[in-house]
C-alpha cells in the first residue's frame, strides 16, 4: 500500500477563472459557465466533448445537477464534491484521478461558489444538527488562536508578530493590485494594516481573507493526449490530500503553532512529484492565506522555512513577487477573497499562467530557473487542530 | 436524627453597583452592590453551581432532588432533571421542581426533612425588576443547596430540633406567568399581615423545639418584604446581635434563594451545640430550629458564603440591563444558531450535561467529548467514562471573538488542558478579555451557550480559578476594577 500519484500522466490543457468579487448581479448559474466557457475557448473543445464533470461547490447547489443544468449537460457524469475549503482542488483531484485511470478521456472540474447571497459578511456554514456542545468560534476567531501560541513558544514579541502578520497581508495586497481578476486592487501598507482595530484574537480584517463570489474551471486530460489541446499544457506532478481526524481539538500535545496534516500533505506531494527539498524545486507557491497567522505557519508546514523561522524570511522579503519564492503571486485569498469551491482552482489558474508566461509583466514572477521550475498550490479548509489539506504540483514539462 | 448533612452556596461572580443605576434610569439605585447573574447563567445554572458545592462537601448521595425558583428556565418540562443530569446523579434518584412561588423553596426544604431518603434541596432565584426599580436595586441573585438526611446517610451537622408554620391568604406580591418582574401592594399592608404570621410560626417552632428565645444563637430572616423581615427579627424576642447578616448591602435578596444563602452563610460559622432558626416570611412563615451538631465541627464547606461576597467584579449597568432583557444592544450580524437536537443531546447526556469524556483504557488517552474509536493507538470500544467537570485546566491558546454570535459579545474562547490529560475548546466566561492568558488556570462552569427556538444550550464553560481569599480584605472584591 502506498500513495503512488500520478505524475506527468495528467494534463491541464484548460483553464477559465472568473473575476472574484460581489457578483450581485451573477449567480451560481452564471459563474460556472462563465469560467466553463473561458476553459472551452481555452482548448477549442465544446461542452459534448468532455466525459465526464465534477464540481465542487461547498453549500452553493446540491447534486451534479447545479452543474448540469446550469451548462444544459446532455446525459454527462457530473458528481458535486464538497470537501471544506479544498473543495474546488478536490474536484481537480477526482477528475485527474479519473482520467489517469482510463476511464475518461477528458475530464472538467469546476469549482463555483455564490456567497453574498447570505446577507451576512464572512462564510457561513449549513447548521448540521448536532447536541449545542460544538464550538462557538468564527473562522478568523479559530485561526487567530495560532497567533499567540507561536508567540509565545519562538520568543516572538506579538508586536514584531503582527508587524510580520501585516507584512503577509501587505505583500498579498501588493500583488492582488496588479491582478485585474482579484477583488481587492490596492496595497496596503504594513503601517496601515497594522493600525487597524481587532477582530478576532490579534487579527484585524486585514488579517483575513476577502469574501466573494467566483468560479474557475479546469480541463484535464492524458498527459500523451495534451498537445492536441494546446501547445502548452501544464503536468500534474503531483496531487496529495489528508482529511485530518481531528485530534488537535483533544489531544494536548497540539500546540498550535503548525498544522499536522499540511506537513503531511507536504510530505506526500513531494515524494510524488520525486522532489527532496521544496526549496530547490518550487518557483512558486499558492498557499491557503485564509488568515495572516496561517500563511505564516504554511511556509514551516510547506518546508519554505525551518520551524520559528518562518517570520524571519517572510521579513526578508523571501516570499514577494520579487522575492526568490514567490508566495501568492496573484494575491490569494486575501486579494480575491474566498468562494470556497472555487478558490483551489484558482489557484492553480496562476500556477497555470505563471508556468505559461502568460501573467501580466507587472506581476510575472523571476524565480523560475533551471530545476527550480514548479508551481505548487495548497488549499485547506477547516481549522486549526481539525483541517483537510490538499497541495498540488505542477509543472510546464513533463520529466 | 434528621438535618442538614451538607450545603452549599453560588453567588454570580458578576456584581451591579447601586450608585451607577439612577445616572442611567434616571431613578432608582442606591447604596452598595447587588449580584447578578450572567448572561449565560439562569436559576438552572446557578442551582447547579451550588449543588455542585454541596456535593463536593460530603460523601452522603441524594435519592432526590427537589428544585425550586420561581423564574423556571422551563415550564412543562422539569427543570431539575437538568440538574440531576449536571450532577450525574443516577437515574433512581428523582428529581422534580418545586415552582411557582418563593414559599416552594421552604416547602421543599420542609418536605425533605419531613423523612424519605436523603435529598438535595436547592433553590435558586434572578430577581428582576423595571429599570430604576426598587425591586431591581433590591434584588439578587443567588442559589442554594442543601443535603437533608438521616444520620444514616450521612453526618448530620445541623439536627432539626423544631419547626413551626402559619398560613395565609393575602396579596403582598404577585407575577402574572411570562412577566420578567413582580408588583407588590402597598407595603405596609404586606407587613401587618406577616408580622403576627411569623410570630406564631416562631413561638411554635421554638415551643417545639423547646428551646426559649433566648437560647437562640442565631436568627435568619427571609422573605422578599425587607420591612416585613426587619419587624419580625426585631418582634422575635431574639437578641438582635444574633440576627444574621441579610446581606442585602452585597448579595440583594435573592428571592426563593434567599433562605438557603442565609442559612449557609450561619451554618458556616456555627459551633457544636448551637441554635439557629430560619424564619421565612412568604404567603405565611416558616420557622426551622436547628441545633448544630458536633460533626460541625470537622464539616468544611466548599465555598464559604463570605469569601463568595468579598470575590466578583463589576458590571455595567447597560450591560446588566442588556443580560436582563431591558436594552437591545446591536448584535454582531452573523446568523444566529441553531437549535440543538433533542435527539442528539440525548446521546451525548453525560457528555453535554455533566462533563463526562471517555479514557482509552490502553493508551489512557482521553477524548473530551467521548469517542469509540481512540486517537491513540485505534482501540475500538474499549474506553471507560472520566468525569471531567471537577478537574482543573490551563489555557493553552486563546482568543476574543468580537465577530461570533453570542448573546453577550465577545466571544472569549480558549484551547483548555486538562490536568492529569484531555484538551477542550471551549468558551471562557467571568472574565475580563484583557486579562486572558496563555497559562492561565481555569475551571468548568454549567452555563447556558444561547437559547433557540426557546430551547436552553446548556453546556460547560470555563472561568478562571478564584484566588485565595484573603482573610482581611477590608475593601471587598467587588471593588475591583473591572
Amino acid at each position: 500500500m502506498a500513495s503512488h500519484g500520478i505524475k506527468d500522466r495528467v494534463a491541464i490543457v484548460g483553464m477559465g477563472c472568473t473575476p472574484f468579487k460581489e457578483h450581485w448581479d451573477k449567480g451560481v448559474d452564471d459563474l460556472a459557465l462563465e469560467a466553463s466557457n473561458e476553459a472551452f475557448a481555452a482548448t477549442g473543445i465544446t461542452k459534448d466533448d468532455v466525459d465526464a464533470y465534477w464540481l465542487g461547490t461547498a453549500q452553493s447547489g446540491m447534486s451534479g445537477i447545479t452543474l448540469a443544468r446550469a451548462l444544459q449537460l446532455q446525459s454527462k457524469p457530473v458528481t458535486r464534491v464538497e470537501n471544506y475549503c479544498a473543495t474546488g482542488s478536490e474536484a481537480l483531484r477526482q477528475a485527474a484521478y479519473a482520467v489517469a485511470s482510463g476511464a475518461y478521456d477528458v475530464a472538467m472540474a469546476v469549482g463555483v461558489e455564490k456567497v453574498k447571497d447570505s446577507g451576512y459578511q464572512g462564510l457561513n456554514a449549513f447548521p448540521i444538527p448536532n447536541d449545542g456542545t460544538t464550538r462557538t468560534l468564527t473562522a478568523a476567531g479559530s485561526f487567530s488562536m495560532v497567533a499567540p501560541a507561536y508567540a509565545a513558544k519562538y520568543g516572538v514579541p506579538m508586536e514584531q508578530l503582527k508587524r510580520t502578520l501585516a507584512r503577509i497581508a501587505s505583500k498579498n495586497h501588493y500583488n492582488g493590485a496588479r491582478n485585474p481578476r482579484a477583488q481587492f486592487r490596492r496595497e496596503m501598507s504594513v503601517e496601515q494594516i497594522c493600525a487597524m482595530p481587532n477582530v478576532a484574537g490579534d487579527l484585524s480584517v486585514f488579517d483575513c481573507a476577502g469574501v466573494a463570489d467566483g468560479s474557475a474551471a479546469a480541463i484535464v486530460v492524458r498527459a500523451e493526449d495534451a498537445h492536441r489541446y494546446t501547445d502548452t499544457p501544464i503536468f500534474i506532478k503531483a496531487l496529495s490530500f489528508v482529511a485530518g481526524n481531528g485530534s488537535g481539538l483533544v489531544d494536548p500535545s497540539y500546540d498550535y503553532t503548525h498544522f499536522p496534516e499540511i506537513a503531511a500533505t507536504a510530505a506526500d506531494a513531494y515524494a510524488q512529484a520525486g522532489i527532496d527539498d521544496p526549496n530547490d524545486r518550487i518557483a512558486m507557491a499558492e498557499v491557503h492565506d485564509c488568515f495572516t497567522p496561517t500563511e505564516l505557519v504554511l511556509m514551516e508546514d510547506l518546508g519554505f522555512s525551518e520551524r520559528g523561522q518562518g517570520w524571519k524570511d517572510i521579513e526578508a522579503g523571501r516570499f514577494d513577487l520579487g522575492g526568490e519564492l514567490p508566495v501568492n503571486p496573484d494575491g490569494g485569498l486575501k486579494s480575491f477573497g474566498h468562494p470556497v469551491g472555487a478558490s483551489g482552482l484558482r489557484m492553480m489558474f496562476e500556477a497555470w499562467l505563471q508556468l505559461r508566461g502568460e501573467a501580466p509583466a507587472d506581476r510575472t514572477i523571476s524565480s523560475i530557473s533551471g530545476d527550480k521550475n514548479l508551481a505548487l498550490t495548497h488549499n485547506l479548509g477547516g481549522y486549526p487542530g481539525e483541517m483537510v489539506s490538499f497541495i498540488s504540483i505542477l509543472g510546464a514539462t513533463p520529466g | 436524627m434528621r438535618g442538614i448533612i451538607s450545603y452549599g452556596a453560588y453567588l454570580p461572580h458578576r456584581r451591579l453597583d447601586r450608585s451607577t443605576i439612577a445616572a442611567v434610569a434616571g431613578t432608582g439605585g442606591g447604596k452598595g452592590f447587588r449580584t447578578v447573574s450572567s448572561y449565560d447563567e439562569d436559576t438552572t445554572t446557578l442551582g447547579v453551581e451550588a449543588a455542585r458545592r454541596a456535593l463536593r462537601a460530603t460523601t452522603a448521595r441524594p435519592g432526590a432532588l427537589w428544585f425550586s425558583t420561581v423564574a423556571p428556565a422551563y415550564l412543562d418540562k422539569t427543570n431539575a432533571t437538568t440538574v440531576h443530569a449536571a450532577l450525574q446523579l443516577p437515574a433512581d434518584v428523582i428529581a422534580a421542581d418545586f415552582g411557582g412561588a418563593v414559599r416552594s423553596g421552604i416547602a421543599a426544604l420542609r418536605a425533605a426533612l419531613a423523612g424519605g431518603p436523603a435529598a438535595l434541596v436547592i433553590t435558586a432565584d434572578v430577581r428582576t425588576g423595571l429599570p430604576g426599580s426598587a425591586d431591581e436595586t433590591a434584588g439578587g441573585d443567588a442559589a442554594a443547596a442543601i443535603v437533608v438526611g438521616d444520620e444514616s446517610d450521612g453526618p448530620v451537622i445541623a439536627e432539626l430540633i423544631g419547626a413551626g408554620t402559619a398560613t395565609d391568604e393575602f396579596l403582598d406580591r404577585w407575577r402574572t406567568p411570562g412577566d420578567n418582574r413582580s408588583k407588590q401592594w402597598e407595603e405596609k399592608f404586606g407587613e401587618t399581615k406577616y408580622l403576627p404570621l411569623a410570630q406564631q410560626a416562631l413561638r411554635v417552632a421554638l415551643g417545639d423545639a423547646g428551646i426559649e428565645p433566648e437560647g437562640v444563637d442565631a436568627l435568619v430572616v427571609s422573605g422578599l418584604h425587607g420591612r416585613a423581615n426587619k419587624a419580625a427579627a426585631k418582634k422575635s424576642g431574639i437578641d438582635g446581635a444574633k440576627i444574621v447578616d441579610d446581606l442585602t448591602g452585597t448579595v440583594g435578596n435573592p428571592g426563593s434563594a434567599q433562605a438557603g444563602l442565609l442559612l449557609a452563610s450561619a451554618l458556616d460559622v456555627a459551633t457544636p451545640g448551637q441554635v439557629i432558626v430560619l424564619l421565612s416570611l412568604a404567603d405565611g412563615a416558616d420557622a426551622l430550629v436547628f441545633r448544630a451538631t458536633e460533626a460541625i465541627a470537622s464539616f468544611t464547606p466548599d465555598l464559604p458564603v463570605t469569601d463568595q461576597v468579598l470575590a466578583g467584579a463589576p458590571v455595567a449597568y447597560g450591560k446588566f440591563l442588556a443580560w436582563r432583557g431591558h436594552l437591545h444592544p446591536e448584535p454582531p450580524r452573523r446568523p444566529e444558531p441553531a437549535r440543538p437536537s433533542a435527539s442528539a443531546a440525548a446521546r451525548s447526556e453525560d457528555w453535554k450535561f455533566g462533563f463526562v469524556g471517555a479514557k482509552d483504557r490502553t493508551s489512557g488517552a482521553i477524548h473530551l467529548p467521548p469517542a469509540r474509536v481512540s486517537m491513540q493507538g485505534g482501540a475500538i470500544d474499549d474506553m471507560e467514562p472520566v468525569a471531567m467537570a471537577d478537574v482543573r485546566g490551563t489555557v493553552a491558546t486563546y482568543t476574543i471573538d468580537k465577530l461570533v454570535y453570542s448573546p453577550s459579545p465577545p466571544v472569549v474562547f480558549a484551547i483548555v488542558d486538562f490536568d492529569g490529560g484531555g484538551r477542550a475548546p471551549v468558551e471562557l466566561t467571568d472574565v475580563e478579555p484583557a486579562a486572558v492568558d496563555i497559562g492561565d488556570r481555569v475551571e468548568m462552569t454549567f452555563r447556558k451557550l444561547f437559547t433557540a427556538d426557546g430551547i436552553h444550550n446548556y453546556f460547560w464553560k470555563a472561568r478562571p480559578v478564584p484566588a485565595p481569599a484573603s482573610d482581611d480584605s477590608d475593601d471587598g472584591a467587588a471593588a475591583k476594577e473591572a
